[in-house]
């Protein structure tokens, strides 16, 4: 399918009825509601505690107050912006649903959109109370960062699109057997993505993997701008520009493999 | 009868392509080393109820699953209402639909919002008022604000059948319709069909175990066996070519390689 055909006749009112579809599971179910709050909660509570810590004995902590914090809270828009475009997935795979949507008007560039809108959905539910926890009990105010920080959000809410993208190919594919990768494939770029340390921390050979991963700009530019006061620009360019290969690359990967579960069957046996 | 103990389809006939909800030609599917559908061609015409039968593993879903771009072909070509799929599968199917065993609703959404949302995602004009309607035609008022998977199997399979006519489609796909129904739900179910295709011109093409329900609705019967069409044509006249009283007997005998044709 071409591009600009994937693209014309994106209809409304078809993303509308689906972001309403996962809206209703959302209210429908209390434990889910809550759990977009426990984790980022538990998150921030035990890394503001380690942050007050550390930076009670070191001088350099000392001087850059909120890394940590900071960082927890960037690490978790990545993570979690993921998990809810891949849950929202996940949901039509466990409810045996995707056959009716796939039969149904509904395009793939419609479905991926929708999916998007739910990650910033369950995000903004998630996040936002992590931010006010930030902000009381440890005296970080992450909106401080100003401008920077809208920068910093949509470079790593695209990375985390891409991934999502791209692992929910893999369950489209392989079906609930290959669930396990939506949960554990955004913890392989953690060490290297150098959330908590800096590159340079790395061995050199490593770093050249490292800077091939757009959240790396991301902490970098963060540190930068906690403990220098200096907005990397440049950075954020770079971020982008590779951002915006990762996302169309996820994107024909994410077609290649439809297509594939078409070929294989895989749409009327979306089991293990 | 072909040499090789199959029963040739009937020929095709004049201006019959034209006028097809559904046009199959030289179809085939193969997973890996196993053939599920093997070169077969048949054309459905329109407002017609047509039964695809045969055994487990005959290749039925498969058939129906490439009619509705859920797999695509090996092999072969395909036209729903006119346009090839599933190249131009965007043309079409907002005015098609499909019920299945193999696929649910969402089971924490209420029968009404799982109604619509379907309706909006096929651009259901008054969508509250078809909502109503088919709730009343289906029997489904009482349920309709009680989650979709507290049902029992026969009122799922009524909401699912009101999923399948939301749209009012020009064409249905069924795959065993009134699979694990009580008798009673069963023939409601199939009341309920014949007259959704009096009432629309509606072309429905189903697949079915239940041979009584495809000696009632059927219009045409297509037989198939290891992937490939065994016989193509009314009920009556299948009937009376294996000289069987019922459709059972003659799905045994094709089942069982008992072919007992009675040529006229």
């Amino acid at each position: 399918m071409s591009q600009p055909a994937l693209v014309m006749g994106i209809s409304p009112q078809r993303i509308a009825a689906m972001i309403l579809r996962y809206w209703y599971v959302l209210i429908s179910s209390w434990p889910r509601m809550l759990e977009l709050l426990y984790w980022p909660a538990l998150q921030i509570i035990t890394w503001g505690f380690i942050q007050n810590y550390v930076s009670q004995n070191a001088g350099f902590f000392a001087r850059a107050g909120g890394t940590l914090v900071g960082a927890v809270i960037l690490w978790d828009i990545l993570f979690r912006g993921q998990l809810g475009f891949s849950i929202s997935f996940l949901e039509e795979m466990w409810a045996r649903n995707l056959g009716n949507l796939m039969m149904s008007p509904l395009k793939p560039i419609e479905f991926l959109l929708t999916l998007m809108v739910m990650s910033l959905i369950r995000l903004v539910i998630g996040i936002v109370p992590m931010t006010l926890l930030a902000m009381v009990f440890f005296g970080f105010n992450f909106y401080a960062i100003g401008l920077p920080l809208i920068a910093f959000f949509c470079n790593l809410i695209f990375t985390s699109w891409s991934v999502g993208i791209f692992v929910s190919g893999l369950v489209l594919r392989h079906g609930l057997g290959a669930e396990s990768i939506v949960w554990t494939l955004m913890f392989a770029m953690m060490p290297l993505a150098c959330i908590y340390y800096p590159v340079t921390v790395l061995p050199h050979w490593l770093q050249l993997v490292a800077w091939t991963l757009p959240p790396t700009y991301v902490f970098e530019g963060m540190r930068a701008l906690l403990t220098e006061h200096v907005f990397r620009a440049d950075l954020m360019v770079y971020a982008v520009a590779i951002n915006v290969a990762l996302m169309i690359a996820s994107f024909c990967v994410f077609l290649m493999l439809l297509k594939s579960a078409r070929r294989h069957g895989s749409l009327i046996q979306v089991g293990e | 009868m072909t040499n090789d103990g199959t029963i040739k389809p009937p020929p095709a006939q004049p201006g019959r392509r034209e006028a097809a909800a559904i046009d199959v030609a030289h179809l085939s599917k193969t997973y890996n080393t196993t053939r599920a559908v093997d070169d077969i061609s048949f054309a459905i015409a329109r407002g017609s109820i047509t039964g695809l039968l045969g055994g487990n593993g005959a290749g039925k879903t498969t058939t129906i699953a490439m009619i509705m771009g859920l797999v695509l072909p090996t092999s072969g070509r395909i036209e729903v209402l006119g346009h090839p799929m599933p190249d131009e599968s965007a043309e079409v199917l907002g005015r098609m639909n499909f019920e299945s065993p193999y696929v649910d609703m969402p089971s924490r959404l209420t029968v009404r919002q799982n109604l619509t949302i379907f309706g909006r995602l096929y651009s259901v004009a008054n969508l509250r008022a078809r909502i109503e309607k088919l709730a009343a035609d289906l029997d489904l008022v009482e349920f309709l604000d009680r989650p979709s998977g507290k049902l029992s199997a026969g009122q799922k399979t009524r909401v699912a059948l009101a999923k399948a006519l939301i749209n009012e489609p020009e064409l249905l796909l069924l795959d065993e319709p009134t699979a694990s129904l009580d008798p009673d739900t069963a023939d409601w179910v199939r009341q309920h069909l014949e007259t959704y295709r009096k009432q629309n011109a509606a072309t429905i093409l189903l697949a079915s175990h239940n041979m009584l329900e495809v000696e009632r609705l059927c219009d045409r019967v297509i037989i198939m066996k290891r992937g490939r069409i065994e016989d193509d044509d009314s009920p009556e006249q299948i009937m009376a070519r294996y000289n069987r009283a019922t459709m059972e007997e003659v799905f045994l005998d094709v089942a069982r390689g008992r072919v007992q044709e009675t040529t006229s």
